[in-house]
């Protein structure tokens, strides 16, 4: 496929991987983390790691909006259409996050909710048109990427006067969860989480620009490179981190050029300011309670707010008590070090919500990586 | 007062009539759908038997009977390349040749929906009754039942098949031996492909066509060319394992093969053939093409000392001409599918979890 397998290209893999062989020294170790679930993903279906050095360990970030959506706001999805009975549209991905009282989104549908996959929050708004005696509720999840799609239905729903139509608003931010990481007791304290920078996101930052970073990189000493989803993308934006590594430089370099620049997709950026504020503080599944970390609706178009419109109220959920999804998403731990992951929590039963997506850290190590654990005939 | 037509029956209304409750009555209104759609689409001695069962002859000496069923649920049902009725043939007379049997017999069970459109039910019961003489396995028996709106989704198709196996062959799942090689009969995915393009939620433009084929010709062909290791009596010659790489694709056929047989495959991304249309599908919507359905290609497992011969068997006959070899099977006490990737890294392949897509076939 054009333009797709130019950086898959395994030979181009191998000489990269002899360059950061090279440049990385033997001396010392290299954690970077990749804060986005589509970076985890490339690295664990291509298998990158195998192409790295044993010095140069990549740390699974928080970025898999499934992943961070905590228990209490799909507790909210199912009480909407369960109880108000409303038709429930939501993303493929959100339909087996694990709810309250072992119940999902799928779980639901089977009890007689009437929940639907849509690819587009579009599709929610034709759905809402289609279903004029229903209310129709569009279960609105994801990092800055997916969040100018909902504040375009938002508006369109405001323009046509759609009366049946709202938004159960869960988009969160890209800066606060980075900035909530590094803050964070076990980064902060020297030597116990080294992370010494991040691969950047990629579709995040082709809307909000690679200007937010700057103040990461420079207020706490780290560098972040900029990294396209494909797996070429990914060594590149290693490479780099290793050389500001060596050199002692922390800036923000884009590896990603040819869809991100600085300021961003600026129109995006005035539709999703015009429709969203920030909310005071937002529960993330595994880092808990963050401060303005995520958007809500504003109150001119609170007529298309799900939460305002049923009144429904938030209630916080605590993860199994087993479970190391927090520490596992901040880097501290790794999935292998969960007691329960692989025996009862799988992607098929997930406790968790890093086992929830294919992008979280330990649905990605179970699919892709697990056999690293064991020993194996290699063949 | 018109003059009475004695035993005058109007004929069944095939543009404009619907199935109603009374077409499962069991009652006139069903006789007449049985005789004037389905025993005419299907029309053949066994059938016209008119009982309750039908009576088969018996096999030849030797030869063991081969069951298999399979129920048809597929969303939408008319896609590019087929539609329910020939895929409820073509899925039930693979299941039974893949065992290395010759597909002899087919049953047919119907679950209308009422209000379907009797015009959509002549054409998927034409289509079978098709599929059916081309694949010279006859529909020998059926049944017919109504649900009421909304219970049903149109028509739902079980199909159950029977066929002869020959004596002394066995290509059951347990048979792949560490050193075995890995052949799949071409591209992967179009199948799945083709329908997911036309859902109503998510219809895209795509030339790609269904796959779906009654794969019994080749199937023969490859064992006239490769027996398998159990009518060689070699263990280190023949064919170990057939099987139809149908819902959960390529992937899932591969991991039922290794479990059962108790070793691991290593896969070679580059060995696959995908077609670019499907390659682009598959990108877009985010899935992998090993996991995606397939209703004309099969996966074989066959001794390495035959492989290059089956594979010339398997590429000389139309529906095994892009054949290739993907894998190789290991000693793995873990039963893993691995692969390596195309990008030089190595990775598993696991189990489908959840579903990728529901109602695929």
């Amino acid at each position: 496929m054009k333009y797709v397998e130019e950086y898959r290209d395994g030979d181009v893999a191998q000489g990269l991987a002899k360059v950061i062989a090279a440049e990385a020294r033997p001396d010392r170790g290299y954690h970077f983390m990749e804060f986005c679930g589509g970076h985890t993903h490339a690295i664990s279906r291509y298998g990158v790691t195998d192409l790295l050095p044993p010095n140069v360990r990549m740390i699974h970030g928080p970025g898999c909006p499934v992943c961070v959506l905590p228990i209490g706001r799909v507790d909210q999805a199912i009480k909407l259409a369960l109880e108000n009975n409303v038709i429930l549209c939501t993303y493929g991905d959100c339909l087996r996050v694990p709810a309250s009282e072992s119940l999902s989104l799928l779980k639901a549908k089977a009890r007689g909710a009437d929940i639907r996959m849509v690819y587009s929050c579009a599709d929610a708004l034709k759905v809402a048109r289609e279903n004029p005696t229903r209310e129709v509720v569009f279960f609105a999840i994801g990092f800055e990427t997916t969040t100018p799609p909902t504040a375009l239905a938002i508006k369109q729903a405001a323009t046509e006067d759609l009366p049946n139509f709202s938004v159960l608003c869960c988009h969160v931010l890209t800066p606060s969860a980075i900035m909530n990481i590094l803050e964070s007791p076990e980064v902060r304290e020297l030597g116990t989480v080294p992370i010494d920078g991040f691969v950047g996101p990629a579709h995040v930052s082709t809307i909000i620009g690679s200007q937010p970073y700057e103040f990461f990189a420079e207020e706490y000493r780290k560098p972040v490179v900029i990294a396209g989803f494909e797996p070429l993308d990914v060594m590149q934006a290693i490479l780099m981190l290793v050389r500001q590594v060596n050199d002692g430089r922390s800036e923000v370099e884009n590896e990603f050029t040819r869809a991100v620049n600085r300021e961003g997709n600026t129109r995006a950026q005035a539709l999703v300011a015009e429709i969203f504020e920030l909310r005071k503080s937002f529960e993330w599944r595994g880092l808990g309670e963050v401060p303005y970390s995520a958007l809500c609706i504003r109150e001119a178009f609170g007529k298309w707010d799900a939460e305002r419109r049923f009144n429904t109220e938030y209630k916080a959920v605590p993860d199994n008590k087993a479970c190391e999804c927090g520490a596992i998403l901040r880097g501290v731990k790794k999935p292998t070090d969960c007691k329960i992951f692989g025996t009862v929590c799988t992607p098929e039963n997930p406790m968790g919500s890093c086992m929830v997506s294919s992008e979280g850290a330990c649905a990605a190590h179970y699919t892709y990586g697990r056999f690293k654990d064991v020993e194996i005939v290699a063949g | 007062m018109g003059e009475v037509k004695r035993g005058y029956v109007r004929p069944l209304d095939v543009k404009n009539g619907r199935i109603d409750m009374s077409h499962g009555s069991g009652g006139k209104a069903m006789a007449q759908l049985i005789e004037e759609l389905f025993a005419r689409a299907f029309n053949n001695e066994l059938l016209a038997q008119g009982n309750d069962g039908t009576v088969l002859p018996a096999l030849q000496a030797g030869e063991r009977l081969v069951m298999a069923t399979d129920s048809h649920v597929v969303s939408p049902l008319f896609f590019k390349g087929g539609d329910i009725g020939c895929l409820s043939v073509h899925g039930t007379v693979n299941d039974v040749a893949v065992m290395g049997a010759r597909p002899l017999y087919l049953a047919a069970g119907f679950i209308l929906e009422e209000g379907f459109p009797l015009s959509e039910l002549k054409k998927v019961v034409d289509s079978m009754a098709a599929a059916a003489r081309e694949a010279g396995v006859p529909i020998v028996t059926g049944d017919t039942k109504v649900v009421e709106q909304g219970k049903g989704d149109g028509v739902f198709i079980t199909t159950t098949g029977v066929g002869a196996l020959p004596a002394g062959r066995d290509l059951g799942g347990a048979n792949a031996r560490p050193g075995d090689v890995v052949i799949v009969s071409g591209s992967i995915g179009d199948h799945g492909t083709a329908i997911m393009s036309q859902r109503e939620s998510l219809a895209f433009d795509t030339e790609i066509e269904s796959d779906t084929a009654c794969l019994h010709n080749l199937i023969e062909t490859m064992l006239a060319a490769v027996p398998s290791t159990s009518e060689v009596g070699n263990a280190a010659r023949g064919i170990r394992v057939i099987r139809d790489a149908t819902r959960g694709g390529v992937a899932t056929t591969l991991n039922e093969i290794a479990k059962q047989s108790g070793v691991g495959v290593m896969l070679n991304e580059k060995g696959f053939v995908i077609k670019p249309q499907v390659d682009a599908a598959c990108e877009f919507l985010g899935l992998d093409p090993l996991y995606v359905a397939n209703e004309g290609k099969i996966v074989v497992i066959v001794a390495r000392e035959d492989a290059d011969a089956l594979l010339a068997a398997m590429r000389a006959h139309p529906q095994g001409k892009d054949a290739s070899v993907v894998g190789d099977v290991l000693e793995d006490p873990h039963h893993f599918v691995q692969m390596r990737t195309g990008f030089g890294g190595r990775r598993i392949v696991d189990w489908l979890s959840g579903e990728q897509l529901p109602r695929i076939c």
